[in-house]
C-alpha cells in the first residue's frame, strides 16, 4: 500500500520540512563571501573562531603521545603574548578519550569530544555502537560525535534513522551529542534538509548537528552549512529548541572560518556565535587563525613553521 | 520511542509565560567600515563629446551633479542646447557612411577594444558610478560594470556574422540612431543601447539621464581610447528638454528610449506620422508569485534581490509579491528577519546592501508612495536600521495587506518598497498578475515545474523567472508588453531592432 511504502515516507518527510532549491542556496552563500571583515571585527571574528575549534586527530596512527600534544596546543594554541582564547574542543577517536582526559585533566573549559558509534561508516550493529558511545563516556568524553545510519536513510527507512539517534541520545547521558549527516552522502540539499530535522526532533537543546566526517570528498561547504543552519532556525522558532552547528572537514583557512560566521550573523543571529552552540571541526584551521591574529598584531606575515605543529615552509 | 509523526509544528509553540522564540540580529559582531578607495579619477566639468572632441556648450551653461550619498557636487555637466544637439546629429550622419561601410570584423574589433578597455578601468568605473548614482559599490562593481563589459563583447562577436542574423535576408544598418537612456543603470543602458546600434553599423546620438550623466562622458574618454571613428558615437547631456531635441530632430531613423511610461507616451506621440522606427523599455509593476510548495529561503532571497536590488530602481523590480495564502504568514516572518540583517547606508562602503535614492525628487515620490500606501490602509513594516544624517536615504519598506486597488500595487514606485498581496488559486495569480497596465517582467516561485511552464506562458510579461530573480545576460532579450513597452534589447532579437532587412 502506498502509504506505507517507503518512498511515501519520504514523501511526507520532504514536505513536512519544504524543499531547497540548489542554486538559490549557491547565491545565496556567494553573498557571504563579499562581506568585508576589517579591523575589529576582523580581530573578533578570528578569536571567535579560535573558541569555536574542535582540534581534531582522527587517524589510524594516533597514539597518547599524539594526543597529548594536541591537548597541550588545545591549552595553549600559540604564545602567551597573543592572547588567543583556548579552543572549544579536542576531538578523537573512543580509544584515545582516557589518554586525552589524562593530558587535559579538568577544569580547563576544554572539552574532550569522541566520534563514536563506528565512525566513520556505522556500518556496526546497533547494540555495538551503543557500547562504544558508552564506553567513551565512561572513559570521560564530554561529547560523542556520533554517525547517522545513511544506509536507512537512502533506503527511506526514516524511523530507522530517527530511533538510533534517539538511543544514542540515551546512550549519552550527559554528554553532548553531535549528530553527523555526512553531507556527501545525502547528496542532494533536500535530503540534507530532511535529515537535519529528523536528527533535531529527537536530540536535545545544546546537541549539535554536523554535516561531516571529514572522511569522504566532500565535506563543510557554505552551501551544506547554509541548509543546516536554515534548519536549525526553522526547527528553533517552531520549538523553542536551539541546537548547534558544526561544520567540519575542508574548512582549512581563517577566510573561509570568517565567511561561515557571517553565514551565522546573517541566519541565526549574535546567539549562535559562541562555541556553545557553533563549532568548526578542523585540525589545519587553528594555525591559519593564529597566523591571522599574528598578522593583525605585528602587521607581517609569519612563517608557517613559527606555529606548533605545522611543518609547512616556503 | 519517537517516531515520525512528531511533526514539527507550523507555529511557535505557545509556552505559557515566555515569549515566542526570536533571533537576535545585535551588535555582537558589527562589521567596521570597509570603504572602496579606488581612485574614480573624475574631473571638475564635462563638456559635450560631440564628433570625436569634447566641445563646450554653444549656451555657455552647466549645471551640477550631485553625489546623492550625501549631497555633495560631483562635478559640472554641460547643459546641451538645440544647436549642440545638431552639430551631434551632423556628426553622427557624416561618420555613418563610412562606419556602415566598414566590414563587420573591423567594426567587431572597435567593440572588443571597448569592453577590453572598460574591464581594464572596471574599479574606476565602478566607484564613480557609484558616486554617481547611489548604487552599493557591491552591484557597480559585480554587475553594472562587468555586464555593461559583456554587452560590449556579446555583440563584437555578432559584427562580422550580420548575414546568420536573419537567414535569407540581407541586413543593412539603419543609418543615425537617437537614444535616450534612464539614471537607474545608467552605464549599463549606454552599453546595452550603444554595442548593438555600433555592431549593426549605426551611428549614434545619445543622451543619459541629468543625474547620472558622469560615467557616460567618462565612456567618452573610453571610445577616444580606442579610436572609434569621430562622430560614430556622440553623447549631449541635459534634462528633458535636451532629449525631446534628441527625439525629434529630423535626422535619426530610429529612436530608443527607456525611462518612465509617460516620457514614453510623449514620444510616441510626437513620432507619430514619421517614418522614425522607435523601441520603448518602459516601466514595470511585476509581479513575484510564490506558491506553497516554492523553496521558501530562497524565494525570500529572490524576493529580497526583486526588490531591493539598486534600491528597487529598477523597472523590472518585483515590487508585487503575490503569496500564495498558506505560506503568507511564514513568507512575512521571514521576510522581517531577512531585512534585519540588511545594511542600508555609505554606497561606497562595501558591506552596504541598500545604498542611496538616485534624487531628491525621486526620494520625495517615493514617501509620496508610501504615505498613499499607509492612507489607504496597508499594513507598513520598516526595520530599525540607522540611515546617514546626510543624502537621499529609504528604509526597505513592506507592505502586508494591500489589495489590487490599492495605489502602491497599480502604481511603480521605483523604491525599495514592497506591496505584499495574496491569492488562492493558480487562476488567481496569474490573473492578479495580469491586472496590470504593465508586463515587464515576472517571477515564479515553485517546486513544481509543469506549473512554471504554464504559467511563463499564461503570463503577459516579457521575461518570467522561475525560481530567480532579476538575472541578466546579453544573450537573453529583455521587453515589455503592454505599457512596458516594445522592442527588445539584447540577443538576436535586439539587434534585428537596429536592423533594416531587405
Amino acid at each position: 500500500m502506498l502509504a506505507k511504502s517507503p518512498s511515501a515516507a519520504l514523501r511526507r518527510l520532504f514536505d513536512a520540512v519544504g524543499p531547497v532549491d540548489a542554486v538559490g542556496i549557491e547565491e545565496r552563500v556567494a553573498k557571504y563571501g563579499t562581506r568585508s571583515i576589517k579591523k575589529h571585527a576582523k580581530l573578533w571574528g578570528l578569536k571567535t573562531a579560535v573558541s569555536m575549534v574542535d582540534l581534531t586527530t582522527l587517524e589510524g596512527k594516533d597514539t597518547p603521545g599524539k594526543v597529548a600534544s594536541l591537548c597541550r596546543k588545545a591549552l595553549q594554541p600559540h604564545d602567551a603574548g597573543l592572547d588567543v582564547p583556548r579552543v572549544a574542543a579536542v576531538c578523537v577517536y573512543p580509544a584515545m578519550v582516557r589518554h586525552a582526559r589524562r593530558a587535559l585533566g579538568t577544569g580547563t573549559g576544554v572539552k574532550i569530544a569522541s566520534v563514536a558509534t563506528a565512525f566513520p561508516s556505522g556500518q556496526a550493529p546497533l547494540k555495538t555502537r551503543l557500547a562504544e558511545v558508552r564506553a567513551a563516556v565512561a572513559d570521560g568524553a564530554d561529547e560523542i560525535d556520533m554517525v547517522i545510519n545513511r544506509g536507512a536513510f537512502l533506503a527511506g527507512e526514516f524511523a530507522t534513522v530517527q530511533d538510533e539517534i534517539a538511543a544514542v541520545v540515551e546512550a549519552c547521558g550527559p554528554a553532548a551529542l553531535k549528530v553527523i549527516l555526512e553531507v556527501s552522502e545525502l547528496e542532494t540539499y533536500d535530503n540534507i534538509r530532511a535529515a537535519s530535522f529528523l536528527a533535531m526532533q529527537v536530540i536535545r537543546p545544546g546537541d549539535f548537528i554536523k554535516t561531516s566526517t571529514g572522511k569522504t570528498s566532500l565535506n563543510a561547504t557554505l552551501g551544506n552549512n547554509q541548509v543546516m543552519i536554515d534548519a536549525i532556525r526553522d526547527h528553533y522558532l517552531a520549538t523553542g529548541v536551539a541546537v548547534g552547528m558544526k561544520p567540519a572537514g575542508g574548512i582549512r583557512t581563517a577566510k573561509q572560518a570568517l565567511t561561515f560566521l557571517v553565514a551565522v550573523k546573517e541566519t541565526l543571529g549574535d546567539a549562535w556565535l559562541t562555541n556553545m552552540r557553533y563549532r568548526f571541526g578542523a585540525s589545519s584551521l587553528l594555525n591559519d587563525l593564529l597566523r591571522q591574529l599574528a598578522k593583525e598584531k605585528s602587521g607581517a606575515y609569519q612563517a608557517p613553521y613559527y606555529f606548533s605543529e605545522a611543518a609547512e615552509s616556503y | 520511542m519517537p517516531t515520525l509523526a512528531k511533526k514539527t509544528p507550523a507555529r511557535p509553540v505557545s509556552r505559557p509565560g515566555r515569549p515566542a522564540p526570536e533571533l537576535i540580529f545585535g551588535d555582537l559582531w558589527p562589521f567596521d567600515p570597509a570603504p572602496e578607495t579606488a581612485d574614480p579619477k573624475l574631473q571638475p566639468r564635462y563638456d559635450l563629446f560631440i564628433g570625436g572632441r569634447f566641445v563646450a556648450p554653444q549656451s555657455g551653461k552647466y549645471f551640477d551633479s550631485i553625489n546623492p550619498a550625501n549631497e555633495k557636487k560631483l562635478a559640472e555637466i554641460a547643459l546641451a542646447g538645440p544647436a549642440d544637439v545638431d552639430a551631434a546629429y551632423a556628426a553622427a550622419a557624416k561618420a555613418a557612411g563610412p562606419w556602415a561601410k566598414l566590414p563587420g570584423r573591423e567594426r567587431a574589433k572597435y567593440l572588443f577594444r571597448l569592453a577590453r578597455l572598460l574591464q581594464d578601468r572596471a574599479r574606476e568605473f565602478a566607484v564613480a558610478e557609484t558616486l554617481d548614482g547611489g548604487k552599493p559599490i557591491k552591484e557597480s562593481r559585480d554587475f553594472d560594470v562587468p555586464m555593461a563589459a559583456a554587452h560590449f563583447f556579446y555583440h563584437a562577436g555578432w559584427a562580422d556574422k550580420l548575414e546568420y542574423l536573419a537567414p535569407g535576408r540581407r541586413v543593412a544598418p539603419l543609418g543615425v540612431v537617437g537614444q535616450v537612456i534612464p539614471w537607474n543603470f545608467p552605464l549599463l543602458m549606454l552599453a546595452w543601447k550603444l554595442a548593438p546600434a555600433l555592431a549593426a553599423g549605426n551611428t549614434v546620438v545619445l543622451k543619459p539621464a541629468e543625474t547620472t550623466s558622469i560615467t557616460c562622458l567618462k565612456f567618452a574618454e573610453i571610445i577616444r581610447e580606442a579610436g572609434l571613428p569621430p562622430g560614430v558615437v556622440n553623447f549631449v547631456t541635459g534634462a528633458g528638454e535636451v532629449g525631446a531635441a534628441v527625439v525629434n530632430h529630423p535626422v535619426p531613423a530610429k529612436i530608443a528610449f527607456t525611462g518612465s511610461t509617460d516620457v514614453g507616451k510623449l514620444i510616441m506621440r510626437a513620432l507619430a506620422g514619421t517614418d522614425k522606427k522607435l523601441t520603448l523599455e518602459l516601466g514595470g509593476k511585476a509581479a513575484n508569485i510564490v506558491f506553497d510548495d516554492a523553496p521558501l529561503d530562497q524565494a525570500v532571497e529572490g524576493i529580497v534581490n526583486g526588490i531591493f536590488f539598486n534600491q528597487g530602481h529598477v523597472c523590472c523590480a518585483g515590487s508585487r509579491l503575490l503569496v500564495h495564502e498558506p505560506v503568507a504568514d511564514a513568507v512575512l516572518a521571514k521576510l522581517k528577519r531577512r531585512l534585519a540583517v540588511l545594511k542600508v547606508g555609505d554606497p561606497l562602503d562595501k558591506n552596504t546592501d541598500i545604498g542611496a535614492i538616485n534624487s531628491a525628487a525621486q526620494l520625495q515620490r517615493i514617501r509620496d508612495l508610501v504615505a498613499a500606501g499607509e492612507s489607504e490602509g496597508a499594513e507598513l513594516y520598516q526595520p530599525a536600521c540607522r540611515l546617514p544624517d546626510k543624502g537621499y536615504y529609504f528604509r526597505p519598506t513592506l507592505f502586508s495587506g494591500v489589495t489590487m486597488s490599492h495605489r502602491i500595487a497599480r502604481e511603480e514606485i521605483f523604491g525599495p518598497v514592497l506591496s505584499i498581496l495574496t491569492f488562492r488559486t493558480v487562476e488567481e495569480a496569474v490573473e492578479k498578475a495580469n491586472n496590470t497596465a504593465y508586463g515587464l517582467s515576472a517571477g515564479v516561485w515553485t517546486d513544481k515545474g509543469s506549473r512554471i511552464l504554464k504559467l511563463s506562458t499564461e503570463l503577459k510579461a516579457g521575461v518570467v523567472w522561475a525560481n530567480t530573480y532579476n538575472k541578466f545576460d546579453p544573450t537573453s532579450p529583455f521587453g515589455g508588453y503592454k505599457e512596458s513597452g516594445f522592442g527588445r534589447e539584447g540577443g538576436r532579437q535586439g539587434l534585428l531592432d537596429y536592423a533594416q532587412l531587405t
